[in-house]
C-alpha cells in the first residue's frame, strides 16, 4: 500500500504552537501520498492542535506546512482546495438534510454543478445514507451524522484526509463503514493522516505511525519499526505505545 | 444537615441552580464583570425610582378617597402586568420541559417524581415572583412613599399573580402536552407565550396611543366608555385592586387564590411530570422531518453557496424567526408613539421613516449574529477554500439580503408616496443595518446558534451599542424628514458610537 518513491502529501517542518505552555513544539513529520499515517499520543500530547494547524483553524507560532507541495501557511486556500478535515464532532447544520448538506459542501469547494449529483448520490450510498439522505440532520444518531461529515470531506475528492478521532462514538458497523470507505480512498491513492484513540485500528491501518508526547513527536514508524524500536519484540501495539510514551521524551524522535 | 431526597433538599438544589443562572446572565461568567454590573444594576434601580417619582408624584391625588376611575386603572395596570407575568411563566414552564439537562439524571434515579415536581413547579413561582417584583418595585415603593405604607401591600398581589400565572401556565402545558403531543406543544407554548408577552407591551403603548394628545398610559382606563363598562364599586372583581390599595382581608383573599391555584396545578401536574419530561426530552433531540425537494446548494460559487446555506437555515427555525419578528412588534408603538406626537397630522407617511430605520437596525443585529457568530459547523467554514473575506462578505450579503426582503415592499410604498420620504428610509435602513452588522462582526463569539436567547450576554457593549445605533439612526432619519441639516447631528454621534465601539472591540490578530 505504501509508495514510498512517491512525493510528499504533507511535510510539516519544525511546526509549534504555545498557548500556555507549549502545545507542539518543534514537530516534523512528513506524509507520504498514498500512505495511511496515524498519530498516537496521550490526551494533551498536542496531536489535534497539530492538524488543526495543518487545515488552517489555527495559526502556528513558527514551522512550515507544505501539502503536496503549495505552502499552506502563505497559500492556504490553494492547499484546502485539496485537503478534508473531520473532527470527531460532526460538522453539519441540523437544519439540512444530508443531501443538501453535500450540496453545500461542494458548493463551498467549487465543484461544478454537473459533477456534485453524481458524487453525493454515489458517497450517499457508499455510506448507506440512502434512507437518511432527505432527513434533517437534527434527527440523526452520532453515527449517521459522523458518516454525513464524512461524506462532506470525500464530496470534493480531496488527496490528503484529516482526522481527529473519526471513532468517537461510533457503533461497530458504523466503525466499520467508516474505516472501508478510508480504505478504498487510501487505496485509490489518497492520503490519510488520522488521530486516534483506539490502539487496534492503528494497528491494522496504519502504513505508519507517529507517536506524540508533550508536543514532540517521539517515535515514528511502521508497527514493526517501533517495537523493534522498544524492544518490546512481539508486544501488543498498546505495550509499544505505553513504553514509548512513558519513556523519557527528551531524548528525542526515535527515527525509523 | 438537609436529608437527601426531602422537599428541603429539592428545594436547595433548585435554588442553587438558580441562583448560578442568574449569575451567569448577569455576569457573562465573569466574577470581576459580576460586580460592575450589580453596581450598573442598582444604580439603574435608582434611576428608575426616580422615573417612576416623577411619573406618579403629579398624576396621583393621594388625599383624594379612591373612585371608580382609580379603580379602573389599576385593574388594567394589573391585566396588563399579569399578561406579563404570565408570558414569563409560559417560558419558565417549556424551559423546565424541554431544556433542563438534569431530568434524565433525576428521574432514573430513586428520587420521588411528585417532589420534584412541586419544588420545580415552586421554583418556577419563585423566579417569576422575583422577576416581577424587581419590575414593580420602583412604582410600589414610590407609592408607599407618597400615599403610605398601606400600598406595600402591592408586593403580596405581586406575588399572588405569579402563583397564578405559573398555576395556569402549568395546566395551559399538559393539557397541550395531551391535545396536540410533545412535539408540537413547545412551538405552540412559545408562540402562546411570545403573544402574551407582547399583549403587555403593546397594550400598554396602545393605551397611550389611543390617549390621543396626552403621553399619559392611564388616560385610556380613565376614559368614559371604559369607566361605563366597569362592573360597580363594589363588585367582587375590585378584590385584587383592593388588596394593592392596602385591604387586608381582600390581599389575604388574593393570596389564598394564588397558593390554591399553584397547589391545584402540582396536584395535577406532580403524577404527570415524569411522562411529560421524558416524552419531552424524547421529541426534542429526535424530530425526523423529510424533505422532497432538497434547496439548490449546487452552485459554482462559494459565495452563492454561503448565503443560500444562512436563508435556508433561518427559514427553517420557526423560533428563531418568531424571536427575531418579535423584537420587531415590540419596538412598532413606541415609535408610532413618538413619530406621532412628533409630526402631528401634516406627515403621516413619515410616522414609517423612524419606525423602519430602528426595525431594521435591531433585525440586521439579530440576523448578523446568527451568521456571524451563530456558525454551527465553524471548522467546516474555516477549513473551505474560501478566503476569509469572502466568507465575512457572503455573511453579510445574507443579512442584507433578508433586510432586503423584509424591508423592500415599504421602501417601495413610500418611494411611491414620497420619493425623498423613501430614499431617506432606504439609506437609514442601509446604514442601521450595516452599523449592527459591523458592531457584530467586531464582537463575534463562536457560539451554538441554538443560544440565540442569550446573545446579549455574550458582550454588554456590542448589546448597547447596537441598540444606541439603531435609535440615533432612527433619529436621524426622523430629523431627516424635517430638516436635513439637523439629522446630521444624530447621525455624527451614531458615528462616535459605532467608532467607540470599534475602539473597545477586542483585538485580533
Amino acid at each position: 500500500m505504501t509508495q514510498i518513491s512517491s512525493p510528499l502529501a504533507l511535510e510539516i517542518q519544525g511546526l509549534a504552537k504555545h498557548f500556555d505552555r507549549p502545545a507542539v513544539d518543534g514537530l516534523d513529520i512528513r506524509v507520504r501520498a498514498g500512505e495511511f499515517y496515524i498519530l498516537l499520543g496521550p490526551n494533551g500530547a498536542g496531536k489535534t492542535t497539530t492538524l488543526r494547524m495543518v487545515t488552517g483553524l489555527l495559526k502556528p507560532d513558527r514551522g512550515s506546512i507544505t501539502v503536496f507541495g503549495i505552502d499552506a501557511l502563505s497559500d492556504p486556500v490553494a492547499a484546502k482546495h485539496v485537503m478534508a478535515w473531520l473532527s470527531d464532532e460532526p460538522m453539519i447544520y441540523d437544519r439540512l438534510t444530508p443531501l443538501e448538506y453535500l450540496n453545500f459542501v461542494a458548493g463551498l469547494w467549487g465543484i461544478e454543478s454537473d459533477a456534485v449529483e453524481t458524487r453525493t448520490h454515489e458517497l450517499i450510498a457508499w455510506l448507506g445514507l440512502t434512507p437518511y439522505a432527505q432527513q434533517r440532520c437534527e434527527g440523526l444518531s452520532k453515527g449517521t451524522r459522523q458518516k454525513v461529515a464524512l461524506a462532506g470531506a470525500l464530496v470534493h475528492e480531496p488527496r490528503l484526509i484529516i482526522l481527529d478521532e473519526p471513532f468517537t462514538g461510533l457503533d461497530a458497523a458504523s466503525a466499520r463503514s467508516v474505516k472501508n470507505v478510508l480504505r478504498e480512498r487510501v487505496a485509490q491513492g489518497c492520503s490519510v493522516i488520522m488521530t486516534t484513540h483506539i490502539l487496534d485500528v492503528a494497528e491494522r491501518m496504519a502504513d505508519r505511525i507517529g507517536v506524540m508526547s508533550g508536543g514532540k513527536l517521539v517515535a515514528e514508524g511502521t508497527l514493526e519499526e517501533l517495537r523493534c524500536q522498544t524492544g518490546a519484540g512481539q508486544a501488543t501495539l498498546e505495550d509499544t505505545f505505553l513504553a514509548l510514551v512513558e519513556s523519557d521524551t527528551e531524548q528525542g524522535p526515535i527515527a525509523a | 444537615m438537609i436529608r437527601a431526597g426531602t422537599l428541603t433538599w429539592y428545594a436547595q438544589h433548585e435554588t442553587r441552580l438558580a441562583w448560578r443562572d442568574w449569575a451567569w446572565l448577569l455576569s457573562g461568567g465573569r466574577r470581576r464583570r459580576g460586580y460592575a454590573v450589580t453596581v450598573g444594576l442598582l444604580a439603574f434601580f435608582i434611576f428608575v425610582h426616580g422615573l417612576a417619582y416623577l411619573a406618579l408624584a403629579p398624576s396621583v391625588d393621594f388625599t383624594a378617597p379612591p373612585d371608580k376611575r382609580l379603580l379602573v386603572t389599576i385593574g388594567g395596570t394589573l391585566i396588563l402586568y399579569g399578561s406579563l407575568m404570565l408570558s414569563q411563566a409560559m417560558e419558565a414552564v417549556t424551559r423546565a420541559f424541554y431544556a433542563r439537562g438534569d431530568l434524565e439524571l433525576i428521574l432514573s434515579s430513586s428520587a420521588s417524581v411528585e417532589r420534584l415536581s412541586a419544588v420545580r413547579i415552586c421554583a418556577m413561582a419563585a423566579s417569576v415572583a422575583a422577576m416581577s417584583l424587581v419590575l414593580a418595585a420602583p412604582v410600589i415603593n414610590v407609592l408607599a412613599w407618597l400615599g403610605g405604607a398601606h400600598w406595600l401591600a402591592a408586593y403580596g398581589v405581586v406575588v399572588a399573580l405569579a402563583m397564578a400565572a405559573v398555576a395556569i401556565s402549568v395546566v395551559l402545558t399538559v393539557v397541550l402536552f395531551r391535545a396536540i403531543g410533545a412535539k408540537r406543544t413547545r412551538l405552540v407554548a412559545q408562540i402562546i407565550s411570545a403573544i402574551v408577552g407582547a399583549s403587555f407591551v403593546i397594550g400598554v403603548q396602545f393605551a397611550a396611543i389611543l390617549s390621543i394628545g396626552t403621553l399619559s398610559r392611564v388616560a385610556l382606563f380613565q376614559s368614559a366608555v371604559v369607566l361605563n363598562h366597569a362592573p360597580d364599586s363594589d363588585s367582587f372583581w375590585w378584590v385584587p385592586v383592593d388588596a394593592v390599595m392596602g385591604n387586608g382581608l381582600a390581599l389575604v383573599v388574593v393570596l389564598a387564590f394564588g397558593a390554591l391555584a399553584l397547589a391545584g396545578a402540582i396536584r395535577f401536574c406532580g403524577p404527570r411530570f415524569g411522562d411529560l419530561a421524558l416524552a419531552a426530552g424524547g421529541i426534542s433531540s429526535n424530530p425526523a422531518r423529510t424533505y422532497r425537494r432538497a434547496s439548490n446548494f449546487r452552485t459554482a460559487s462559494p459565495g452563492q453557496a454561503l448565503r443560500r446555506k444562512e436563508w435556508v437555515l433561518l427559514l427553517r427555525d420557526p423560533w428563531l424567526m418568531s424571536q427575531s419578528l418579535m423584537q420587531l412588534l415590540y419596538l412598532l408603538p413606541p415609535f408610532f408613539l413618538l413619530a406621532r406626537s412628533f409630526y402631528g397630522e401634516n406627515h403621516r407617511a413619515a410616522l414609517a421613516v423612524p419606525v423602519l430605520i430602528m426595525a431594521a437596525g435591531q433585525l440586521a443585529g439579530g440576523l448578523a449574529w446568527l451568521a456571524i457568530s451563530g456558525e454551527d459547523a465553524p471548522d467546516l467554514i474555516a477549513s473551505a477554500p474560501v478566503a476569509a473575506a469572502r466568507i465575512w462578505r457572503a455573511k453579510t450579503e445574507a443579512v442584507a439580503g433578508a433586510i432586503g426582503i423584509v424591508f423592500g415592499p415599504p421602501i417601495v410604498l413610500l418611494v411611491i408616496v414620497d420619493p425623498i420620504l423613501g430614499f431617506i428610509t432606504f439609506f437609514g435602513i442601509a446604514i442601521a443595518g450595516a452599523s449592527a452588522t459591523l458592531i457584530q462582526f467586531w464582537y463575534r463569539a463562536q457560539v451554538r446558534r441554538s443560544l440565540f436567547r442569550r446573545r446579549h450576554v455574550s458582550s454588554r457593549i456590542a448589546t448597547f451599542a447596537e441598540a444606541f445605533s439603531s435609535i440615533i439612526w432612527a433619529s436621524a432619519g426622523a430629523l431627516a424628514v424635517v430638516n436635513f441639516g439637523i439629522a446630521m447631528v444624530p447621525s455624527a454621534v451614531a458615528l462616535a458610537v459605532l467608532a467607540g465601539a470599534w475602539l473597545l472591540a477586542p483585538k485580533r490578530p
